[in-house]
């Protein structure tokens, strides 16, 4: 099915430009063609259609899906939810607050957020495409585990205690009021209405997406075509243990969403950098940001902050470290 | 005069509506004051979950994207 974009690839490359792909900018040309072409083509026509899907799920009836849930499924419904609800970095305040000004605790908030940025249909489509099905189902696991654990940890040490005491309070409040769950109204949507969501959010995510690849796949291609074969394999295919506390670190200050960075992912994998460090990395990159934690100093307190940042870290040190070492043996 | 106040914790989006909705209100020449809310606290008396939000003389009317001109429009006159 893909192969289409494999010839368009080569077409532009030997045919129009002269170049063999035996040279190294004639194979990372065509490596940053193919990808672009391909990522370009699945994201425009998934997205409409995963949008035509969800038109009327939004945020609000999450919040009150959530309100009132018991704290055991909270976890697993908010990490299900944020994987499938895509927002605006720019939102995150906002949904935030929301949700906690409706008594929903402080972990099942932060599962949400956590798990939005790390999974959604554009980066699983990617992963699907690029790096095959075991991969996809592997990373979505991870993924949603990741904020699942860390959303139960920030209730049993309390969270609550460092938000800003506003937002705090808001808490207070919605927990009393939210005795009954309310779930808002939302009309059907004809075909039409749904069309024009679905083509508003393509032309949207498009929009803001397409630049994260041409950077993804370019850096891709980059790897591809002139870190030259085996060294990568040779200087860290062992899955050597400082290996996966270097790549997180070397993610936090590479702010990228899914879409950017899973091209590179596939680069990395097949470079023979091993899985676990290339999860390790990639999570990282996408969701441990700074311009992100500067936007939640809003609504929490610094000591919050600080627990949070070096709870993802951890999590994605150790998952890279557990992958490493189970490789073999899956 | 209307009042129309455009709430968003600062991202771009927010930016480009105050600038549409200025720009079209002067096209049609109608007065309108625009404030750029990014308090948290007050975005959150709003109720709102996505931005950029715009409230018209204290009424929602919209969330969660730049808004079409069309819309636009139909709250200026409105």
């Amino acid at each position: 099915m893909f192969q289409v974009f494999t010839d368009i690839a080569s077409w532009l490359v030997v045919d129009i430009l002269g170049l063999s792909r035996a040279t190294k900018l004639g194979d990372a040309l065509h490596f940053f063609i193919e990808d672009t072409t391909k990522i370009f083509f699945l994201l425009l026509v998934m997205i409409y259609v995963i949008a035509l899907l969800r038109a009327s799920m939004n945020l609000e009836r999450v919040r009150d899906y959530l309100a009132g849930k018991h704290k055991g499924v909270g976890y697993l419904l908010a990490a299900s939810f944020g994987a499938i609800t895509p927002f605006c970095s720019c939102s995150s305040i906002p949904v935030f607050l929301g949700f906690t000004s409706a008594g929903i605790p402080v972990g099942i908030t932060m599962s949400f957020l956590i798990t939005s940025p790390l999974i959604n249909e554009v980066a699983v489509l990617l992963l699907l495409s690029l790096l095959g099905w075991k991969f996809t189902v592997l990373y979505v696991v991870v993924g949603m585990s990741i904020g699942i654990l860390a959303g139960v940890f920030l209730d049993a040490i309390k969270a609550e205690r460092w938000l800003q005491s506003f937002a705090a309070k808001a808490l207070v409040r919605g927990k009393k009021a939210s005795s009954g769950v309310k779930v808002a109204h939302i009309s059907a949507l004809s075909l039409k209405e749904r069309h024009n969501f679905a083509k508003d959010e393509m032309l949207e995510i498009f929009a803001r997406v397409w630049k994260w690849v041409i950077v993804g796949v370019g850096l891709g291609a980059a790897l591809h075509g002139f870190v030259p074969d085996g060294w990568i394999q040779e200087h860290l295919g062992a899955g050597q243990w400082w290996s996966v506390p270097s790549a997180v670190l070397l993610g936090i200050p590479l702010y990228s969403n899914a879409t950017g960075v899973i091209p590179v992912m596939e680069s990395l994998i097949k470079q023979g950098l091993p899985i676990g460090t290339t999860l390790a990395f990639c999570m990282s990159t996408v969701a441990a940001s700074f311009p992100e934690f500067i936007l939640l100093k809003q609504v929490m307190q610094w000591r919050l902050l600080a627990v949070l940042f070096l709870l993802l870290l951890s999590a994605f040190t150790l998952i890279g470290w557990i992958f490493n070492f189970l490789t073999p043996f899956i | 005069m209307k009042e129309i106040k455009v709430l968003g914790t600062g991202c771009a989006k927010c930016t480009k509506s105050v600038e549409v909705i200025t720009k079209i209100a002067n096209e049609l020449n109608i007065a309108v004051h625009i404030t750029k809310v990014i308090d948290p606290e007050v975005i959150m008396a709003y109720s709102i979950m996505t931005t950029p939000a715009i409230i018209v003389d204290e009424i929602n009317v919209h969330s969660g994207s730049i808004p079409h001109r069309e819309a636009i429009i139909m709250w200026l006159k409105d």
